[in-house]
Formats: C-alpha cells, structure tokens, sequence
C-alpha cells in the first residue's frame, strides 16, 4: 500500500482503521465472547414500583430444563462491598450509590431485578425466568415530576459546598428580570429520554480463579469498571480484568457500573461458570440510566435595543430515590451570554424510578432546549434577527469565571453556519413562508460545552518488523478514538497509520480516563503524542551510539521511515531497526504520563457549536420536516475531518429524536413504562434527517493540549432541538416548550 | 422456550382441520406477528400450523375484479401491476405499512389479523380485557394518546393497527374464508369487530375458519386516489391517524363516486359511509372536502390523551381528499 504523505496525518479524513472489522461482523462485542463452559442469565424484573418483596417462587424455574441456578436476595451470596460502600474514606462523599442488587427485599422502582435466572441456553434462561411468581406488598409510589416538584431539593453535593457547580448562582441582583423593561418568563419541560445505543447493555462474567475475576463488558471506562467491581468483591484491583475492546455506542449509559453488571458476577460465582447476560430491549428503558425528565423555567429581561440585563434559569430533573445524579442543566445559561444579572437555581426530585445517567450532551443538552428557546422568544419580542440578538449579546470572555477563553470562534460558526443554511431567506414575521400546505420555517440554537482533559498514560513500542503498537486502556464507543489515535502517531512519529496499531479497551493497558464528555482526544491524544516523542527520543539514544548524526539531534526532528531512523528524514544518517533491536525488549519501548498544565487556572475553555435548521410543518397534519441542518463547530484542531465529521451528523440527528419524537412513558398509576420498544419509543429514522452539513472552523486551542483540541461529541447535539423547534415556532408561530414537538402539539 | 408443535400441511383440508379440532392451535404466515407475541408471551399457541405450503398466493381477475390470495405478500400486492393499475389506493396502503422487510415477510390474511398495538396489551403485568378477559381495560385511563374515538366500549379502547384494511374497507372487498363447515364470504366491513363486551375477539371468523384470499371488486378509482397516513416520524411507525381516500370526479369537477374510510381510530377499519354521501355530486373543491370531514367526525369522543384526534382526523381527511383531487 502506498504511504501517505508522513507529515499530513492530523487532518486527514482517514478510514476508520476497525471500519473493516465492523461492518464485516469480525469486530467483538461483549456479548460475542464464547468461553468454555458459558452459562446464560436473565433477569426477572419487579412488577410493583415500591415495597417489598414478601415471597418469591422460584421451584417451578428451578425445575425447567437446563437451569443451573435462580439467584434472589434470599439466596444470593453476600457481596462484601455492598456493605463497605460508602464507608471508604477515600471515597469522595456522594449521596448513595449504584443500586445493590439481590442486598434485600426493598422495591425501588419498575422492573428492578428480582431474580436472575442461569442457564444452559439464553432461551432456556428466559424461558424459565417466566415462571418466577413474586408475591409483594406494594406501597405508594411516585413517578411524576410535576407532582413532587414541591418536595424538589438542593442536591447534598451543594448543601455541602457553596461553590459546587449545582449550588445557587448568582451574580449581580437576584431574579432581576422581574423589574427589566421588556421581559419573558417561560416553562419547558423536556420528557425522559432513553440511550438506546444499537448494542444492548451486556456482560460476560468469569472468575478465573476464587479471586481473579475477568469482565468482557460493555463500558466506557475499563478502569471504572474494574475500580468498581474490584470493590465490590474486596479484591486488588490488579485482579479484575476488564475487557472491552468494542462498543457498539452508548451515549452515556455506559459510564455507571448497574446492577446487572453486579448480578452476572454474583452468578458465575454461584455457577461456578462464566455467565453472559444481556439486557432486552425492556429492560434497556429501566436498567441502565436514561435522560432525566426535567421541568425547567426560564425568565429573561432585556432592553429595547436588543442587550439582555437580566436571567434566572431554574431546573428540577429527577433522580432515583437512592442515588442523587445530577447534571449540568444550567452550566450555559452562566456563561454563554452578556447579562449583569444572572440567577440560577437547580433542583432534584427524588420519585421511585430507576437512577438516570448523563446522556449525550447531558445536561447542557436539556438547559440548551430553554435558554436558546428563550433567546428565540426575546428577539422574537424585540423583533429582532435571532442571530442579531446573539450577537449583541455575544461575550468575549467567561462572564461567569472572569477568565479569558482559551478559544472561542462561535462568531464564525455563526457566519459559517447562516450562510450555508440560507438564513437571509429566514422572514422575522412567522408564518411567511409557505411551500402549498408546508409552511417553511428557519431556526438556530447555539451549544458549548467544557473542553475537559484529564490525565492519560500511552505505552508506546517499535516491534522487530518495523511497526510501532501503541496501548492505552481507553474505549472507543464509536467516535473512531483508535482511528485518531493512529493519525497523530503517525504524525508525530513520521511513519505511516499502516504501520502503527493501536490497542484500546482493555484494563491492563496503561491508564486513561471513561470516554465521556468530549474528552478523550483531549486526553488520550496528547498521551500519544508524548509517547511517541519519547520512544524517538529512546531510538534515538540508541541510535547515537552507532551513530553520530543523532547525538545531536533532537528528538522532534527524528523520523522512523520503512526500516530505518533517521534525522529529518537525511538518508545518510540511516540506522536500521534490526541494529536498534538488538537492544533488549525494553529499550525499545515507552510509557508515559501527560496531564493538563496550570491553563486551566488562566482560561476558561469550551468548545462551542450552533445548529442552524430548517423545518416544513404541514399546516394540516402538523408533521414535521426538517429540510435542512447546518452544524458548526469551533472544536479546535479536527484530527479527522470525517470521524469529526460523524460525530457532528449523529449528534444532529440524536438532536432531531429529541425535538420531534423521543419521549419515554410511565403510566404514573402502574410506575411503569408505556413505552418500551422501538415501535412506541421512536428514534429518527433516514427519511427524517436531512443530508446533516457540518463545518468546523478548525482554529487549534493552545491552551487545552498541544495538538489544539476541545472536544466535538456533546456540542453535537446541544442545541439541535431548540434550533428545530425555534424553526417550527419561525414556520408556525406556535411556541411549543414541551418535548417532543408531535404532530398533535401543532394542529 | 415454549414447547409448541409445528405442522406444514400442503392441504387445505388439513390445515383446517388441524387448527378446528385443537382450540390451542394457530395458523403462521409471515409470522412477523404471531411470531413476536409469542416471545413476549402473549399468545401461547400449543401448535403452530404453517400455512405456506398452501397455494394461496397468486393474485388474478375473476369475475369484476381481483382476487388477491391470502398468502400473496404485502409486497408483491404493492407492486403488483393489476393492483397498480385497477386498485391504486391499496398499493399505496400497503407501502405505507411497516419496513420493506416485514412487507417482504407479511400475508394478507395475517396483515388483516395482527393484533393491536396497545402497549397494555403487550406487558403482561399490565390489566387488558383484549389479553386476558376480566382484567380491565388499562388504558381507558391510562396513556391512551393512540387510541380510539369510534365504537370503542368501557371493555377495550384499542385501535386495529393495519393500514392495508383501511384500504380494503375503502374498496368494498370481500374476504373469502374456508372452515370446518365449508366457504364463505364476508364482506370486508363486516370482518373486523367492534369491541362491545368480547375485546378478546377481533374479528368474525370461526375457529378454524381460514382465509384463503380477499377480493376486491373493480371500480371507477383507479386515479384519484390517496392514503394519508400521520405519524410520529417520516417512516416505520404505526399511524396516529390514517385516511383511505377515493374520488370519480367527472369533467366539471364534480364528484361521482367517493370512498373513504379512517384509520387509528377504531377497533376496527373506520368506513365514512355518511362522508362519502356527503362527497357526491359536489365539486371536487377544498370546501365540499371541509363539510365532508364535519360529516365524518360525527359521533367521535376522545379521552384524555387523545383529543387531538377530533381535530387530526378532519384535518387528514380534507388533506387526503385534496391530494386525490390532484392526483
Ligand atoms: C416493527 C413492525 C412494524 C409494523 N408496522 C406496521 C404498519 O405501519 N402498518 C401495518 O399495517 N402493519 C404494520 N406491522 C404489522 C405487519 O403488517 C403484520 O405483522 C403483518 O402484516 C402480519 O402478517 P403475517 O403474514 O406475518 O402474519 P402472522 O404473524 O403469520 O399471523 C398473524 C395472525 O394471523 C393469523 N393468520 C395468518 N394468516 C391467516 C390465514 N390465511 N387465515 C387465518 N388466519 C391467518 C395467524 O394465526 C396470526 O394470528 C408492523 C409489524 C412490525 C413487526
Ligand atoms: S384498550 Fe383494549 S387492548 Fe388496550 S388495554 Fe384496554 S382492553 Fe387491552
């Protein structure tokens, strides 16, 4: 294969280097790993909300062809972590935890599991977990929000620091859009949302020994993971390996250890087998974490000419009734625009549902929906342009931190953006625009998002035939991180992708954080950088023993080419690798640490991204359209314009699921969902999206990491439904502020 | 898994035989529903009885108009050149249904019998009389945004989820039956049934009785015709509401003939009799449509989350109407 220019890596818009494995099926997911002996599990859910579990029958289970054991809190081995929990005082102080399944008789919420059944086939299992009889004594339940956002609390997180992201903000005067001149008060609510990546939750448990235990799992974070269950079982985390090399998405469900992940380790202990367990479809809306319906109210003043004076944003998202999640639903509304006057107020309800977990965007998604509905409304009573609006309000560094920004390109994400979608055709009178019985709107919604980086380790190492394997324990969910991470090492390296690999997904590698909020590139990817200047500087040691050319070289100006080092790439400094590998194995091989630097304490670093969209609502029907969608971002340096690329367009069409049909249902009277397959839970399909644009303004941030990255996956979709909806309202004139936008909210 | 006896006759004595002497027994088509309500446990037949030996699929004139066999596939009914051209609105119907998957996997027979999709019907910790008599209905006052506002009873409040019968009841087919006591023939808008105090029985066969094709009479609608189906997104969703539209419209605009029937509403495909009245011998025009749909909604009563049906449906009426005129 022919090699690519060496020094054009970054940038590139390169193949996924799994993208073969993938779509050829050889790629492995959790659930794919079949060990000798394998059993299989399923879960019995609760079908009472709350109380207790009186009685539960199990014989006939036990009974049924193939079946090696049905697990319950009346039989189940204790698991020495769930009574330590909570007690370890390096643990930072959190308001309970992860829900302890089978520690005894409670009810918590829905289809919490009850029981496990294990057997010899998977239908065997679920054939068998049918018969399981459960005899209860239901008490009152909770599962509406709006009927308990009296009882909405600060989060413990809050009450026990002031300073706390979640705590009362203020600066300037307290709710003082409530005197301004012209001002808006409105309420949004945005329903549950359910993950629902293309792989289903899974687990594959096998103890190798009494006390080494193996997880080929479906997570983001290999070493959360392994932290996690290390603890639950009492056991040196160098023990518990974890192993997931693939995931097939997750957009946040995976970043929490869940009960059923608890459960198929307690069972292959009892089987004494591995045991693989796989969460149904059901079970996804209830097990494993969703996007919490949140209430949210928005008041804004603003004066005639168009300058926002005052903002009080308060949320109440629900939590479970034994764990307190929270998220930064109100984070954007602190920074995002010029207003002296700024409040925000954020609150949990605690009802008897499952825990949520953040879901793509997270909270800055559902605050996004409010804030920029509400900006739309304001310019709307100004009549003003939207984008006009933005712009006088526009802020050239952190009003919240009083920092500079690191970067910050959005005015040129706007340009960028209104020119492409057509937003000189956008008519501030709405309802203009009409296509026979489509009526044509124009939208916009802004979104940003904190360009995180935490601390990484890449072990690098140049192989006898000429390749360089690079590890790290990392995950990749579906962003394309080994693709990327391939691309800067060949860079930095000089060689080309074809001869690098590199390994993720895996406990055992070295360190790196969950692939979680935007942050892996910024992370991993300097690690990688690192390690491959080391392992040149190394080679390059070595080198300078045979030769004199690279003494005095620098590590940055050594390349590796096919076979040989050289300096700067001068053939007659050539050393070949068979002499640098004469070296014993290590010599040959790196790893090393990079952290972020005091930046941090100087700037204040986002990504940001605005979502330009237009919508044809049928003025009969109320269906909706969206037309097009114009995604910019100003996300620093693009490693890969199309895995960069893929992430913008997925997240664009998460957004339209949640502007036009995502809604998770619980019958309040059952605690139970309504909605729990794909046919009552939709997510969009093709003929919903339009062919996403997206641009990047590609500016690198000097301050995150060297390579100039902030991070793409969440600004992706904040913002997305608030631009649809701000375009429907633009269409229509109907202001619709609670989630989903169905047909029946419009006619 | 379930133990259950599968059986493939190659007659069609013996496939009716085999379902009237075991009331544990079920016919299998497509199995694109029988299939799935069998894993979630919510129809346990003690024997399957495969019908796709049976020659039943070939679609042919006879008489003054199609005879569509029970086996023939929703696809290839779709794309059917004589269905094409003779009878318009049921291709549509049909391409309107589920994904290019199922419709290459479902009959005609089991599209006209898969059950509805009420969400209390299909979690079996929920009450539903349509499931398991004597429970109670859970969605009468429960989530019930999908349900009906025609002919529903306090027993079951469903909505028959097939769009292909919209059409069909549109079109005055008759369907052809085979049982233990012989043939007959059941006029479309009879087949279905209203709820009343049996919500377990969806239809008028007999136990054993099989359908073995469905015959749709010619007629004047070979033009003017729509399927206006709403739902919640673009594609592969089972309607809010649907309406089955067809116009003869003469050389002064004015309406001959004019079919119409509504989907999602009801227990069973809606037939507008009294609309379609109200169509004929005025002009094809937007306003005649609008008095139509007043016509038409007559009688209809919501419940707590489905009042936007009342608006939904005259709104696709006159919508589908108008896009027929201009076909
Ligand atoms: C995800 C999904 C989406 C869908 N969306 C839509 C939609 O949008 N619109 C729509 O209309 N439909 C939709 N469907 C339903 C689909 O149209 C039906 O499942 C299909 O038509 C059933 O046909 P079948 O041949 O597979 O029936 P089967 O599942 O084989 O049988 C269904 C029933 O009919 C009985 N039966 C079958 N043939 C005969 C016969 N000849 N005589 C007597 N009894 C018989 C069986 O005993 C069984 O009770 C959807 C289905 C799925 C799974
Ligand atoms: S509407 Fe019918 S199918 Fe639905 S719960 Fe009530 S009885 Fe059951």
């Amino acid at each position: 294969m022919k090699e690519q220019a060496q020094d054009k890596q970054i940038g590139a818009p390169m193949n996924r280097v799994d993208g073969r494995l993938k779509v050829t099926g050889a790629a492995k997911y959790s659930a794919e790993y079949e060990i000798p002996g394998i059993t299989y599990a399923v879960l019995v859910g609760s079908t009472i909300t709350k109380g207790r579990l009186t009685s539960i029958d199990t014989r006939a289970a036990e009974r049924a062809p193939g079946v090696l054991a049905v697990i319950t809190h009346f039989n189940s081995p204790k698991v020495p972590g769930f009574d330590t929990a909570g007690k370890d005082p390096s643990q930072p102080a959190t308001v309970g935890g992860p829900l302890k399944i089978f520690k005894d008789d409670l009810i918590r919420f829905n289809d919490q599991p009850i029981a496990l059944v294990v057997a010899d086939s998977w239908e065997r299992a679920r054939f068998a977990a049918r018969l399981v009889k459960a005899q209860y004594a239901k008490e009152k339940h909770q599962t509406n929000l709006e009927a308990n956002a009296a009882q909405a609390f600060l989060p413990t997180s809050a009450k026990k620091n002031p300073k706390s992201p979640m705590a009362d903000y203020q600066r300037g005067q307290v709710d003082a859009y409530k005197t301004g001149a012209i001002k808006l008060e409105s309420e949004y609510v945005i329903p549950t949302e359910v993950h629902h990546p293309m792989e289903l939750q899974s687990i594959t448990a096998h103890w190798e020994a009494p006390d080494r235990l193996t997880l080929y799992d479906k997570t983001q974070g290999t070493l959360a993971t392994r932290r996690d269950f290390a603890r639950e079982w009492n056991l040196p985390e160098e023990n518990v390996k974890v192993i997931a090399t693939f995931v097939g998405g997750a957009f946040g469900n995976a970043l929490h250890s869940w009960p059923h992940e608890s459960a198929a380790i307690i069972a292959a202990k009892v089987v004494n087998r591995p045991v693989k367990l796989m969460l149904t479809r059901e079970q996804m809306f209830t097990m494993v974490g969703y996007r919490p319906y949140t209430w949210q109210k928005l008041g804004m003043s603003a004066t005639p000419d168009g300058k926002i004076t005052a903002i009080t944003h308060e949320s109440i998202g629900q939590t479970s009734t034994y764990e307190e999640f929270t998220e930064s639903t109100l984070a954007q509304t602190r920074m995002m625009y010029q207003s002296p006057n700024v409040t925000t107020r954020y609150r949990l309800a605690a009802l008897d549902i499952g825990s949520p977990i953040w879901m793509r965007g997270p909270g800055e998604a559902t605050g996004a929906f409010a804030l920029e509905s509400a900006m739309d409304e304001m310019a709307h009573l100004l009549n003003l342009d939207p984008l006009e609006f933005r712009l006088r309000n526009y802020t050239d560094q952190d009003p919240e931190k009083n920092k500079p920004w690191s970067t910050k390109f959005l005015k040129e994400c706007y340009q960028l953006g209104a020119e492409r979608v057509g937003w000189n055709k956008r008519q501030l009178k709405p309802g203009s625009l009409r296509d026979g019985d489509w009526l044509i709107g124009y939208g916009m919604g802004v979104g940003t998002f904190g360009a995180h980086r935490g601390a990484a380790t890449v072990g690098a190492q140049l192989l006898p035939n000429g390749t360089v394997l690079l590890q790290c324990a990392t995950t990749d969910i579906g962003p394309g991180t080994g693709t990327v991470m391939t691309q800067i090492a060949a860079e930095t390296l000089g060689l080309s992708p074809q001869k690098i690999t590199f390994d993720l997904g895996k406990s055992s590698y070295p360190k790196a954080g969950t692939q979680g909020g935007s942050s892996t590139v910024n992370s991993v990817g300097p690690a990688v950088q690192e390690a491959c200047l080391a392992l040149k500087d190394k080679l390059r040691g070595i080198a300078a023993s045979s030769n004199a050319a690279f003494a005095s070289a620098k590590k940055e100006d050594v390349t590796l080419t096919d076979g040989y080092l050289t300096v700067g790439g001068n053939a007659a400094t050539r050393v070949a690798y068979a002499d640098l590998l004469r070296q014993p194995e290590a010599a040959t091989a790196v790893t090393v640490e990079a952290k972020p630097g005091p930046e941090g304490q100087k700037y204040s670093m986002y990504s940001f991204s605005v979502h330009f969209a237009e919508v044809r609502v049928h003025q009969l029907t109320g269906e909706v359209r969206v037309s097009k969608l114009v995604s910019c971002a100003d996300a620093g340096t693009i490693v890969n314009e199309k895995t960069a690329g893929n992430q913008m367009k997925g997240g664009a069409v998460g957004g339209i699921g949640m502007a036009l049909m995502e809604h998770a249902t619980i019958d309040d009277r059952f605690g139970r969902y309504v909605t729990k397959d794909f046919a009552d839970y939709h997510v969009p399909v093709h003929a919903d999206s339009p062919d996403v644009q997206v641009a990047f303004v590609n500016q690198p941030d000097p301050h995150v990491n060297a390579l100039g990255t902030k991070g793409i996956g969440e600004i992706a979709i904040i913002g997305v439904a608030p631009a649809i909806a701000n375009a429907i309202f633009n269409a229509t004139g109907k202001r619709i502020r609670e989630l989903p936008i169905t047909p029946d909210k419009l006619i | 898994m379930n133990q259950f006896q599968y059986v493939r006759p190659t007659k069609r004595q013996a496939a009716i035989d085999a379902v009237a002497k075991d009331t544990t027994a079920k016919f299998i088509a497509g199995g694109t529903n029988l299939v799935d309500l069998m894993k979630r446990g919510i129809m346990t037949p003690q024997k399957l009885v495969d019908i796709n030996r049976l020659p039943l699929t070939k679609i042919e004139r006879e008489n003054n108009g199609l005879r569509i066999g029970a086996l023939a596939l929703n696809s290839t009914v779709a794309d059917d050149k004589q269905v094409r051209e003779k009878q318009p609105l049921l291709s549509l119907a049909l391409n309107a249904g589920a994904s290019a998957q199922l419709r290459n996997m479902a009959t005609v027979g089991g599209n006209m019998l898969q059950r509805t999709r009420c969400s209390y019907f299909y979690d079996l910790a929920m009450p539903c009389n349509k499931r398991e008599p004597g429970t109670g209905c859970g969605a009468l006052e429960g989530v019930n945004r999908m349900h009906a506002i025609f002919g529903f009873s306090d027993k079951c409040i469903a909505v028959h989820p097939s769009d292909m019968s919209v059409a069909l009841v549109a079109l005055d087919a008759t369907v052809q039956v085979s049982g233990p006591r012989g043939n007959r023939s059941i006029p479309f808008a009879d087949f279905h049934r209203l709820p009343g105090d049996t919500p377990e029985k969806d239809t008028n066969l007999e136990p054993g009785e099989l359908i073995t094709a469905v015959v749709v009479p010619d007629g004047p609608f070979t033009k003017h015709v729509h399927y206006q189906k709403v739902r919640e997104r673009a594609s592969y969703a089972f309607a809010l509401l649907s309406v089955a539209a067809a116009l003869d419209i003469d050389g002064n605009n004015t309406i001959k003939a004019a079919r119409l029937a509504m989907g999602g509403v009801a227990h069973k495909p809606w037939r507008l009799t009294a609309a379609e009245q109200a169509l004929v011998g005025k002009p094809a025009t937007e306003d005649t449509f609008r008095q139509a749909a007043i016509v038409a909604m007559q009688g209809a009563k919501a419940f707590k989350y489905n009042a936007y049906k009342l608006k939904l449906g005259p709104n696709t009426i006159v919508q589908a109407l108008k896009t027929a005129a201009a076909a």
